[in-house]
């Protein structure tokens, strides 16, 4: 009996992997979370103030080192969580909100309308999303709303095209047909037969817009196109270490990378594992 | 006359050429009238029925008729006054009923809504009729609170009919409705449809199955590659089948009591972008002759339609 158990376990691991997926990146993104509403009572210093001496290694009094300015890295990486999370998530709102609308409405109706839609986002897809995100934040120039709409223009793209696929094979379904021929109207058909069909759908691609968003964020931020000094933000600071690197003062780029990379690790797995758990599922 | 269509020609346009799913089609269907459209895959059936309740999708076209329904002609009625007429006048039941309702809702949802979207009622009200709606299709009103994957496909097919029938339609249609169904369920479902007669209501079945179309329906339509070849009343036209096509079609039928040998037809059904010159079911026809080069017209014989060259003389 034990040893059956377990083949069963180990055979069924698209599911238990999809799972511990998704658990780990809500691990991830809680710890972060939890960093960026509780930052006060975290850090143990002033982001924005010296501390120490100039550019120490990481030690116990500072866990993360001193930058050029001897500010806490330790800190300034727990303040500047807000600023990545606050961009990154108003950013994949807004393009959740047109993106979805569009895609539902572009499929539903098809046509020339489809058409000519289709055709904007999809040579709007074509730029690399970086690209793209700097050529809009450089018109708009620098400050945190700018980003936010700079990165919500390159994401719409990705909803779009997700949400028009699904709806094309959704109201093809019979049971759209079926809507059609007792009369129901065609926002009655968008907003309850075919949104709640692609609701799983919008989840994973917001996860996964997230994960991407993120390092957008952070070249943009390396650029200097989102918070001026001494604001700290996670690409801000990899800028500021980037001169100090070759000296071996390795501390100051480290640790906001590695953090860059971690939290849109954990929004990729997310979004990866919840599309691992609802694929098999989608077609009942 | 409940329904009549008149000359009706619904063409799918496509890049091969025109797809002539239903050509010059003209039926009329009465009051408490249960009528079968017969034929083999492809012979325009479904779009027939289809194009009655206008959700003919493009690259199909209505390109010329008439379908006067209660007086009205549902071809030039708007969109808008086109969906506004099913469900309440015209109703129509699926094939498939394993797909057809929305997973995501409770089948009871599905019927209040409609109900409240076209009727002037409250949600406690709605959900009584639906309750008694689900009753009057042989389920219990408990039913209501079911998602669709908690039913049985004959089950599902009732909740399809009582949705169908949830804004009292004066035409019921049925495309296929119990294909998916074994048999023994395909009966109650047949028993179910006919009893909506005595509603007040007609009913059109399309169907594959001669044998079931014969044992249910007052009258029986026949179509073969688009055309309309054969329309009488039920008896007779499966005694005494006037098309070779219909007797070809009554000779394929299997019989469990009687030991026939089974004549199945030679040939399929043509391509409907290329059909054959003159009578469409010429190549497969053992009567042919020379006269059917020609486009055959319409005949009555006997109150009953036929379009063969074989009845020219009668007239």
């Amino acid at each position: 009996m034990e040893v059956k158990n377990l083949a069963t376990t180990i055979f069924r691991i698209p599911e238990v992997e999809g799972r511990w997926m998704v658990m780990s990146g809500l691990a991830i993104v809680c710890i972060v979370l939890i960093m960026a509403i509780f930052a006060p009572l975290i850090a143990p210093y002033d982001p924005t103030k010296s501390s120490g001496e100039i550019l120490e290694a990481p030690s116990m009094k500072h866990l993360m080192g001193t930058d050029n300015l001897g500010r806490d890295i330790f800190s300034r990486i727990i303040y500047g969580s807000r600023v990545v999370l606050m961009v990154v998530f108003s950013a994949s709102l807004v393009s959740m909100s047109i993106g979805v609308p569009i895609g539902l409405i572009s499929g539903y109706f098809g046509g020339k309308l489809d058409r000519a839609i289709s055709m904007l986002m999809d040579s709007m897809y074509a730029f690399p999303s970086l690209i793209l995100a700097i050529a809009i934040a450089a018109v708009l120039g620098p400050s945190v709303v700018n980003a936010v709409v700079a990165i919500s223009v390159v994401y719409v793209p990705t909803y779009f095209r997700m949400i028009r696929g699904q709806t094309l094979s959704l109201k093809s379904r019979l049971f759209v047909e079926a809507a059609k021929a007792i009369g129901a109207k065609d926002t009655r058909i968008m907003g309850r037969y075919i949104l709640p069909n692609i609701v799983t759908t919008v989840v994973v691609v917001f996860s996964l817009s997230v994960a991407d968003a993120i390092l957008t964020e952070a070249g943009l931020s390396f650029l200097g196109f989102i918070v001026t000094a001494p604001t700290p933000d996670w690409g801000f600071e990899l800028s500021a270490g980037r001169p100090y690197l070759p000296a071996g003062y390795w501390w100051m780029i480290t640790f906001p990378g590695l953090m860059v990379m971690l939290l849109s690790l954990g929004f990729a797995l997310i979004g990866e594992g919840l599309s691992e758990i609802y694929a098999p599922g989608r077609e009942r | 006359m409940l329904l009549d269509v008149k000359n009706l020609k619904t063409y799918f346009y496509s890049k091969r050429g025109v797809l002539r799913a239903v050509d010059n089609v003209s039926i009329g269907v009465n009051r408490r009238e249960f009528i079968s459209i017969v034929g083999e895959s492809g012979c325009g059936k479904s779009t027939l029925a289809y194009s009655i309740i206008r959700l003919i999708d493009t690259p199909g076209k209505i390109v010329n008729g008439k379908i006067l329904f209660d007086g009205k002609n549902l071809v030039e009625l708007s969109e808008e006054e086109m969906r506004k007429l099913r469900g309440r006048e015209i109703g129509m039941v699926f094939q498939d009923p394993m797909t057809s309702l929305d997973p995501l809702e409770k089948i009871g949802e599905q019927i209040v809504e409609t109900i409240i979207e076209h009727q002037d009622v409250d949600k406690k009200e709605a959900w009584e009729r639906a309750a008694i709606l689900l009753e009057k299709v042989g389920l219990s009103g408990d039913r209501v609170n079911y998602y669709p994957h908690q039913l049985s496909g004959g089950q599902r097919q009732r909740v399809m009919i009582a949705l169908a029938v949830s804004l009292n339609p004066k035409l019921l249609i049925a495309d296929e409705p119990t294909t998916a169904l074994d048999v023994i369920v395909q009966e109650k479902i047949m028993d179910l449809l006919e009893g909506m007669k005595r509603e007040n209501r007609a009913v059109i079945l399309i169907t594959h199955d001669f044998a079931l179309a014969a044992d249910r329906s007052d009258k029986i339509a026949v179509m073969y590659a688009g055309w309309l070849i054969e329309f009488g009343e039920a008896d007779k036209l499966a005694n005494e089948p006037l098309h070779p096509y219909s007797e070809g079609l009554i000779s394929s039928v299997p019989d469990v009591w009687e030991d026939r040998d089974i004549k199945p037809m030679p040939g399929f059904p043509p391509d409907l972008i290329d059909p054959p010159k003159g009578c469409r079911f010429r190549p497969r026809c053992p009567k042919a002759m020379d006269k059917c080069i020609n486009e055959p017209p319409t005949f009555s014989v006997n109150g009953r339609i036929v379009k063969c060259w074989l009845y020219g003389e009668n007239k």
